[in-house]
């Protein structure tokens, strides 16, 4: 019938699109680089110009050569290893749990009416109030940072899992049990699919938040891992070896986001992003 | 036309149906007494004014909504929640945005646990039917409006459901692609000899397709009036100048006005 005239305006739009992006990407990757370049030179201005003391501001040289060294006999892949690992425990425990808990409480009133109430009081609890009984209960074990960040993350993690998964297209799933999908497979092959893109961005921002409570857990008792770092060296005064492992956790949050967005583009290609259109 | 439709059987019957929404205070009557009755290979056309119940009226016969009151039967059978022997048309498409458009195509089968080589001939053959081949892999992000209620049409037929209900299917749609997927939909429905309900609000497209037209009143809506559609010679665009066509025109117009005339008059 129409056919010809169907085909020819999908595909050349497609190609205009891809076309544009590339060029936009690059000027955003160099707006995205002009911005550390920027900050890294007021941090040469003010260190190198002596304007501030250097026990305060180490040098991005003094900083460097620490990295360089620690880097060198092993201290910091020690430490860092030790973080990532209670991190990525702590917060995969959470989302185990989280996950179906969340699923069940979107579809389910009255899972929803029986667990709902706690979890919204457990989440104003702040997390450092918990540690005094964490430690009480579990001693300085591993254990006890994998439940500080278990409960700094989980309860936010299933009110947002609740929301994705409720937030899914009524619609969809409306013509998913008129095409006979029962109970199990609208779960399965629609509520699951259509809202693993809001999951994943939910992982993400859980994970971040894993990485606050992780550094709260190494400061108060452990002899490893970024944030026991960052304290002992506060009391040598080392502030190279504080900016140090600043950096460090920055550059790791930097490269869990790149992952995740990586995973997110992977698992949904077919998800219309704002990002395609702008 | 008539003499031949009138002794097929009935598939679908809807018997004194009412819907009320909320309870109390807040109740909101949708749907009061409602009924009418489709034969095999009929296709039968809801106009009826804004907000009078038709999507209620039709999301209750897909299983979707639960009606206070009446039945709806299939076959003489009373139907319990949704399933696959109604299969439905949305206004807004609904297609799985992270299926391809033959994937989409296959759900029904899938569900149905036909293997894969087999539910994939099916697919392709109402992909070609409703003229989407060569677009078999595309998501449908990738299709304009009327290539994706093209999926959605294939969709459904490719699960083969006993009636198909269609709920606005075109109401998104601009005027020329509207014709095209009229003419599609007439087409389909000499080849495959379906049962179809279809809501619209467009009065053209009622006396076009339909082989009986129901007027309903506004809210609570009930059947006000039913028209026999009797065209000479073969259904086409040019039937929308025929003198029979304008008079059945014209009737349902007069309806439509007089409810919502009385409606502005508070009667
Ligand atoms: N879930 C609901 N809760 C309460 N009232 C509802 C609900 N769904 C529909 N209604 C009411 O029922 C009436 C009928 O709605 P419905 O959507 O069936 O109308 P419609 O004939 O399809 O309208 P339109 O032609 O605009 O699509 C409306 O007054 C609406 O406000
Ligand atoms: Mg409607």
């Amino acid at each position: 019938m129409n056919d010809t005239a169907l085909r020819q305006d999908a595909a050349p739009a497609a190609a205009r699109g891809k076309k544009k992006k590339t060029g936009k990407n690059i000027q955003y990757r160099l707006l995205s680089l002009i911005c550390f370049v920027l900050i890294i030179g007021l941090w040469c201005v003010a260190s190198y110009g002596h304007l501030v003391q250097e026990v305060f501001l180490p040098s991005p040289t003094a900083v460097l050569s620490k990295l360089f060294s620690m880097a060198a006999d092993g201290t910091l892949w020690a430490h860092c290893s030790a973080s990532i690992a209670r991190v990525m425990i702590g917060w995969i425990w959470s989302v185990i749990v989280a996950l179906p808990m969340g699923m069940l409480m979107a579809n389910s009133k009255r899972f929803c009416a029986f667990i709902q109430p706690i979890i919204e009081f457990a989440r104003y609890l702040p997390v450092v109030a918990l540690v005094p009984l964490t430690l009480l209960y579990l001693g300085i074990e591993e254990s006890q940072k994998y439940t500080i960040i278990f409960l700094g993350t989980f309860f936010q993690l299933v009110l947002m899992v609740a929301d994705t998964v409720s937030n899914v297209d009524i619609n969809m799933i409306n013509a998913a049990k008129t095409l006979g999908a029962n109970r199990f497979q609208v779960y399965k092959e629609v509520i699951f699919p259509a809202a693993l893109p809001g999951l994943i961005d939910d992982f993400r921002l859980t994970i971040g938040w894993a990485w606050t409570y992780l550094v709260v857990a190494e400061m108060v008792a452990a002899s490893s891992g970024l944030g026991f770092m960052i304290l002992r060296s506060q009391r040598y005064l080392a502030t190279d070896t504080i900016f140090a492992g600043l950096i460090m956790i920055g550059l790791i949050g930097l490269v869990t986001d790149w992952i995740f967005r990586i995973i997110s583009r992977i698992v949904a290609p077919w998800q219309e992003r704002l990002s395609d259109s702008r | 036309m008539k003499t031949g439709s009138s002794d097929r059987p009935v598939r679908l019957k809807v018997d004194h149906l009412g819907k009320v929404f909320g309870e109390g205070e807040q109740a909101v009557c949708a749907l009061q007494v409602v009924n009418l009755e489709i034969r095999q290979s009929e296709f039968v056309m809801i106009v009826g004014p804004s907000g009078c119940g038709k999507t209620t009226l039709i999301n209750i016969i897909g299983g979707l909504e639960q009606q206070t009151s009446g039945d709806v039967l299939l076959d003489g059978h009373m139907i319990s929640g949704a399933g696959a022997d109604r299969g439905m048309v949305f206004q807004g498409y609904s297609l799985f945005p992270w299926l391809t458009v033959l994937k989409n195509v296959e759900f029904g089968l899938k569900m149905k646990g036909i293997p894969a080589q087999h539910r994939e001939r099916t697919a392709r053959k109402y992909i070609r039917l409703v003229g989407l081949e060569g677009f078999e892999n595309a998501l449908p992000k990738q299709l304009s409006g009327g290539m994706k209620q093209r999926v959605a049409i294939a969709r459904t037929l490719a699960n083969e459901p006993e009636i198909l209900l269609m709920d606005e299917p075109f109401g998104a749609l601009d005027a020329q692609t509207r014709v095209v997927m009229q003419e599609l939909l007439a087409d389909i429905r000499r080849k495959t000899d379906t049962t179809i309900l279809f809501i619209t609000h467009d009065i053209d497209e009622a006396v076009l397709l339909g082989d009986r037209v129901y007027v309903m009143s506004r809210r609570p809506g009930s059947v006000r009036e039913v028209l026999e559609v009797n065209l000479p010679g073969e259904r086409s665009h040019n039937s929308l100048v025929l003198p029979e066509f304008l008079e059945i025109k014209k009737k349902i117009m007069d309806m439509l006005w007089r409810e919502s005339n009385d409606a502005a008059m508070g009667r």
